[in-house]
């Protein structure tokens, strides 16, 4: 299980980019692992976990053709690869309101000081051009605790005064 | 006695179980090993019959000793059950001793009400909900070949779609 990248390819979205990319990994020999691959605005953005026995000169020769005809930017890094832990999120936070500047960046702050690891993290606004409305739903490990999450949570409702709906909740996993 | 746990990707998770029609000796001696089984468990909640490479149509589910339920029927043996009313849903993130090491987010009715018989082979009725009523379907799913990783929703975009505008007649 050695040899791991970590590869992000960004572009404008058009269809076909995921069997382009995946198919010229797979003829040059290389394994994926996890992978997110998400539209974000008009763009495609890939994420994913390559496993090789190439190295880094290499696997680029083996992208950058596929790349380069679907107008994609590349990034590669060498990574510690490990397939099996997967930390379960305890908690769900759910921020929504009026779309202004800075409310990721306010609450994830204090949620951080108060020991949110956040796993995964989704945003996205609705609504019209004239009063648009931000949405992010955060799941995570509160590593200190739920209390110190709620006391967070408790100060930033009285820093935003009501402008923005926070909600936090504890996530179980069910072992059946 | 413990017995084996099938784990996916092993193709006879994907069988279907047939009924149970002899209630013997036998069966009960099942049931014991079937329940020291699940009670050896990560959750230790529920376990099917499958998933120990029996293919008939028996689950056993306790979710008693889990600290947060209060509305629970306690120790069930299901065999032959039969779902017959679903009510409400939620999601909720499932782990199972058939897949190991992943887990994810699963839709399931928040009330059911369920058939089933028992080791003698009476018919029972319950009224299930929350933990219990997850519990239950998680195990039959089992019964028609069925892993929550069949049932997994997209986190993105499930509980939100958008309700079809029906044009004017």
């Amino acid at each position: 299980m050695k040899n791991w990248f970590m590869l992000a390819l960004v572009g404008q979205d058009r269809v076909g980019i995921v069997a382009q990319i995946t198919d010229a990994l797979y003829r040059g020999g290389c394994n994926l692992g996890e992978a997110s691959m998400l539209r974000l605005g008009t763009s495609f953005t890939m994420m994913m976990m390559v496993n090789t026995q190439l190295d880094e000169n290499t696997l680029i020769s083996v992208i950058q053709p596929t790349a380069e005809k679907l107008g994609l930017h590349l990034h590669l890094d060498q990574i510690e690869g490990e397939l099996h832990p997967h930390p379960e999120p305890d908690v769900k936070i759910v921020v929504h309101g009026a779309d202004r500047a800075g409310i990721v960046a306010q609450v994830t702050g204090e949620l951080a000081n108060a020991g949110l690891n956040i796993l995964d993290l989704e945003t996205g606004v609705g609504g019209s051009d004239k009063k648009p409305f931000y949405f992010m739903q955060i799941e995570g490990n509160a590593t200190q605790g739920m209390e110190a999450l709620q006391l967070a949570l408790e100060k930033l409702k009285e820093t935003l005064q009501g402008n923005i709906d926070i909600n936090l909740s504890p996530l179980e996993t069910f072992d059946l | 006695m413990m017995l084996e746990i099938l784990t996916y990707p092993d193709p006879r998770l994907k069988e279907p179980s047939t009924t149970v029609e002899t209630f013997d000796e036998e069966l009960r001696n099942f049931l014991s090993n079937l329940e020291e089984t699940m009670r050896a468990g990560p959750g230790g909640v529920g376990i099917a019959a499958p998933q120990v490479g029996r293919f008939q149509r028996i689950a056993i589910v306790d979710v008693s000793s889990h600290k947060k339920v209060t509305k629970h029927h306690g120790r069930l043996v299901l065999i032959n059950p039969e779902i017959t009313d679903w009510d409400g849903f939620e999601i909720a993130r499932e782990g199972c001793m058939s897949v190991p090491d992943y887990t994810g987010n699963v839709i399931r009715a928040t009330h059911i009400k369920l058939t089933a018989q028992n080791e003698n082979a009476e018919i029972k009725y319950f009224e299930m909900e929350g933990y219990e009523a997850r519990a239950v379907q998680h195990e039959l799913d089992h019964l028609d070949g069925l892993l929550f990783l069949d049932r997994l929703v997209s986190r993105r975009h499930d509980l939100f779609q958008r309700k079809t505008h029906q044009k004017k007649k």
